[in-house]
């Protein structure tokens, strides 16, 4: 079976069928479509993860067909650890945004569900695609639902969030697709396998990793190309900011690990201290921005910032256990990142506020949402037994070993996190009802519960028992390792 | 060579003349209540010529009339996406010439002129065919841009036009005389022989007659600094005849640069080379900086394409076979493009109302889905964003540039295509993001809207699978004559 391209096209085919839904007036049945496609789209990825292969780094699943000859360019399909588990986790969050935006959404419902059906599709198809400009196409075509989601259904500033998402990706990518052309003009090739192996100059890896370095560090986002995601996150509905944290952030990582450190491996060691730098940058500075944040989906956003840093930091410092480690957090930060936001939905759907002074004392009133949001902040903190424990601590773990300061520095997100993440927990959830609106608030539907609970479940798992996430990926990383380490010059 | 043979190289021509006479006589003898005769007439003419143009595709180039026409299958893909797009203005403008009083004989027989001097062009073998298509297609297109003659805006128009465009036409003759005396010779071949092996005393006056050929190109393309005719044209003529110049002169325009630079010019390449690059980044940044600043639509598609032309110049100095495919894709991906973006204008406009300032498409999404999603499609492929085939033409002259190893012109061109994506979103923005001021339905024949929407899903369709389009021109080069 295909499941790669079924993973890609079930939930595009999907989207495209919602969309015969035009009048609002039919929400509900573009609700089922959508949900139905969803959860079609996520039992679809399934077999990626119980036939995948743990013992080889090779490529799997492949699907290879000619697609435009003129360039010899395929449309070429293959995962290998490193990428399989964040088709399963977009697949997954993909069913929750759709969820989250049941009843939530009321204008235009077909075409939002339609927009994050696409995008899920385009996203998997980026994780999946072996062929350089097959990824680019993915890569750059799912800004365009990206970009309506944030300008139709998003908040007052919209528009402007919207155009500067835009821009700044488009801006990075611009650059990548040039490398890709001088790539291809240096193999003959558009074959990522094949760019690996190919040997280049220092200075042209240099410029390699440049243009490269543009596109995914706009997207991660790094220290200092992050200013457009605060923007983003804050204007776009809960699902739009859930999909941005958990998937599109992942993308940018992805790309270190598939372009940057194999292409350009000795690039990669010539200037991993200035990316190290940039890391713990993201880490502690942006921590100490998100703690003086108003508005609680900024502070998300500040968080989700200094949690990437964790990612990059774990890449350049070129050990198993900093890799896996990053690897790790990458996916615990997709489940964590998604229930912060949908925590603060439920909180926004009801008060129209996400500014922390209109909140207090919400456990009064909403106990059981209380008890699920001191779980995911707990997580956000990196609590032990929560899944964003394991990977920061391997990380900082990997980091010590590297050099002492460096861990040191990394450590101290530990202290931030936690100073954050409480302080704005305790604000909101904690203390006298602050105001007659927070009095009125009713306590968690079924549908928002089971979502959580859903999310909740997978928080705690990963956190007690994370040896299946890093089973998957450990081949892969020693093999990317051991890639990275011969030189190609 | 027989006569027959002769006759065969432009039967295209002769056909389309013919038919152009025969609606013109027929037109007198029918009442204004009948005119849709005369235009169905001009269809049926259009899709005559196409279809003899489809039957006489050869596999190698064939002369005809001693050298003064090629037929080969560069000018055959040509040529009919020339027609297709004429074909198409007529579909699409047919309310708006109504509504204004010029669904007039006239008009069809301008713009079947028109594209005869365009078809001319793109099949000349000889200076002389080159500029006597090039005189007949530039006349034809003075008069229809001035269809509205009692109104102050196309006058103008009208009058900028033909200033400017007299004014390249004569620079083009003035350079092709100097070209003549340096290679004693009107045929495109021998005067690519004589350039080869010119001696290094007639070689700086062959370099002076390139500079004001190359000159008289741009004026046709509209690329900086000759550009200056185009936003006020565009905005001031009738929108038909604005996609009719917008669209299909650009790809006689080409066959123009290919024959003359690729072809006649080829010993000085690497001087128009130098030149092109320059035109190239000129019109990429500057088409798109100016083109920010636009509210009238028209006029942004007027910079949009001074923009175009640069990223078709990029591919095109790459100055090899693989530089001219990918920039002929381009020019033919842009035609597409363009005469999509031009139809959803016209759809919009109605009696007494012009679709022509952007806050016109506001809330479009909420009026109608559909053709707001195909003016999506065609922001995204003017932007350059996949999956459109935006994205491959500027992905091939990029590529071409790249293996020429012009990178830092490659960086130059993304940078600009970021500021082009600005203005671009800006539609899309508007459409999708800000609520209806005109809640009037849109209104519109029924050939126009599925053809509209065809031309529009073929944007979508030829961008997830380009290679048919992509193919068709590399091959079509790979069996030419220039």
């Amino acid at each position: 079976m295909p499941y790669l391209s079924l993973a890609i096209f079930v939930p595009i085919v999907a989207g495209i069928a919602t969309l015969v839904i035009r009048d609002d007036r039919d929400a509900g049945q573009a609700r089922w479509i959508a949900l139905i496609g969803a959860v079609a789209g996520f039992l679809v990825t399934v077999p990626l993860y119980t036939h995948f292969d743990t013992t080889t780094s090779a490529m799997q699943f492949v699907e290879r067909t000619e697609w435009i000859p003129r360039f010899d360019i395929s449309y070429h399909l293959g995962v290998d650890g490193l990428s399989v588990l964040f088709i399963l986790l977009n697949s997954f969050v993909t069913v929750l945004v759709v969820w989250a935006g049941w009843v939530v959404i009321e204008k235009r419902v077909a075409q939002y569900m339609a927009a994050f059906l696409i995008m899920s599709g385009l996203v998997n198809g980026a994780f999946a695609a072996l062929d350089g400009i097959l990824f680019y196409v993915f890569f750059e075509a799912m800004l365009i639902p990206m970009y309506l989601i944030i300008g139709i259904w998003g908040g007052p500033n919209r528009v402007y969030a919207a155009l500067k998402f835009f821009l700044y990706t488009l801006l990075g990518s611009f650059l990548m697709l040039v490398a890709l052309i001088y790539l291809y003009n240096a193999s003959q090739s558009f074959e990522i396998v094949d760019w690996q192996k190919l040997p280049l100059s220092l200075s042209v890896q240099i410029l390699l990793f440049v243009a490269f370095f543009m596109a995914f560090s706009v997207k991660v986002p790094m220290w200092p190309v992050h200013t457009w995601l605060p923007d983003a996150h804050v204007e776009a509905p809960t699902g739009g900011s859930v999909v941005l944290a958990a998937i599109t952030l992942k993308l940018g990582a992805y790309g270190f690990v598939r372009f940057i450190l194999p292409i350009v491996p000795d690039a990669s060691h010539y200037l991993s201290g200035f990316i190290i730098t940039l890391s713990l940058i993201a880490v502690v500075y942006i921590g100490f921005v998100a703690l003086v944040q108003a508005d609680m989906k900024k502070l998300i956003a500040y968080s989700s910032i200094s949690h990437m840093g964790f990612v990059t930091l774990g890449f350049f410092l070129f050990s198993t256990l900093g890799m896996e480690g990053a690897l790790v957090q990458m996916i615990s930060h997709g489940f964590v990142s998604a229930a912060m936001f949908l925590c603060v939905g439920v909180l926004y759907d009801r008060m129209h506020s996400r500014q922390i002074a209109d909140y207090g004392g919400v456990v009064n009133t909403m106990p059981k949402f209380a008890a699920f949001a001191m779980l995911f902040a707990m997580a956000n903190a990196g609590l032990p037994a929560t899944s964003g424990f394991v990977g920061e601590f391997m990380v900082i773990l990997a980091a010590v070993k590297a050099n002492f300061w460096l861990g040191f520095t990394a450590a101290i997100t530990l202290i931030l996190g936690a100073a954050y993440t409480l302080w704005m927990y305790k604000r909101v959830i904690f203390g006298a009802v602050a105001n007659s609106r927070v009095a009125a608030l009713s306590d968690l539907s079924r549908r928002e519960f089971w979502l959580l609970a859903l999310v909740a479940f997978a928080v705690l798992a990963m956190g007690l028992w994370p040896r299946p996430f890093v089973d998957v990926m450990h081949v892969s990383v020693q093999d990317l390792l051991a890639h990275v380490a011969q030189s190609k010059l | 060579m027989t006569i027959k043979a002769d006759l065969a190289t432009a039967l295209p021509e002769i056909t389309l003349l013919c038919g152009a006479c025969f609606i013109l006589v027929v037109d007198l003898f029918l009442p204004a209540s009948r005119r849709h005769i005369s235009y169905w007439m001009t269809q049926v003419a259009l899709a005559l010529t196409a279809w003899i143009v489809l039957t006489n595709v050869r596999a190698d180039p064939a002369h005809g009339f001693n050298g003064m026409v090629i037929d080969d299958n560069m000018g055959d893909l040509l040529e009919l996406t020339a027609i297709g797009a004429v074909s198409l203005m007529m579909f699409y403008g047919r309310r708006y010439f109504t509504v204004r009083g010029i669904f007039t004989g006239e008009t069809f027989v301008l713009v079947l002129f028109a594209l005869l001097g365009m078809i001319v062009m793109i099949s000349a073998g000889s200076f002389l065919t080159l500029y006597l298509g090039l005189e007949l297609q530039a006349l034809a297109l003075y008069a229809l841009v001035a269809l509205h003659r009692d109104r102050r805006g196309p006058a103008e128009a009208a009058m900028k036009y033909f200033v400017l465009g007299a004014l390249a036409s004569g620079m083009l003759l003035y350079g092709m005389s100097m070209i003549y005396g340096a290679t004693g010779s009107l045929d495109l071949d021998r005067v690519a022989q004589a350039s080869l092996s010119a001696p290094s005393d007639k070689r700086l006056l062959l370099l002076f007659g390139l500079v004001f050929v190359v000159s008289a190109i741009a004026f046709k393309l509209g690329a900086v600094p000759y550009h200056m005719w185009i936003p006020d044209v565009y905005e001031g003529a009738p929108t038909p005849i604005t996609l009719l110049i917008g669209t299909a002169p650009k790809l006689a325009a080409f066959a123009f640069a290919l024959r003359m630079l690729g072809g006649a010019l080829k010993g000085v390449e690497y001087d128009w080379q130098g030149m092109l690059i320059v035109l190239s980044l000129l019109s990429m940044v500057l088409g798109n900086v100016i083109a920010i600043s636009q509210t009238n639509i028209k006029r942004m598609l007027g910079y949009s394409t001074i923009a175009n032309m640069g990223y078709m110049l990029m591919g095109f100095l790459a100055a090899d076979r693989n530089g001219f495919s990918a920039a002929m894709f381009y020019t033919v991906a842009y035609v597409m493009t363009s005469v999509a973006s031009f139809g959803v204008v016209l759809l919009l406009s109605r009696s007494g109302f012009e679709c022509d300032r952007i806050d016109d498409f506001k809330g479009l999404n909420q009026r109608s889905p559909w053709w707001a999603f195909i003016m999506l499609l065609v922001m995204f492929s003017l932007a350059g964003v996949p999956p459109t085939i935006g994205f491959y033409a500027k992905f091939s002259v990029i590529e071409a540039a790249v293996n020429q190893g012009f990178v830092w012109l490659a960086v130059v061109a993304v940078m600009a295509s970021l500021v082009g994506a600005f203005y671009y979103l800006r539609v899309v923005k508007v459409m999708y993001f800000d609520d209806p001021v005109d809640d009037s339905p849109i209104d519109s024949r029924g050939d126009a809207r599925v053809l509209l929407s065809a031309n529009g899903l073929a944007l979508l369709v030829l961008g997830i699978l380009p290679q048919p389009l992509m193919g068709l021109c590399a091959l079509a080069l790979t069996q030419s004559h220039f």
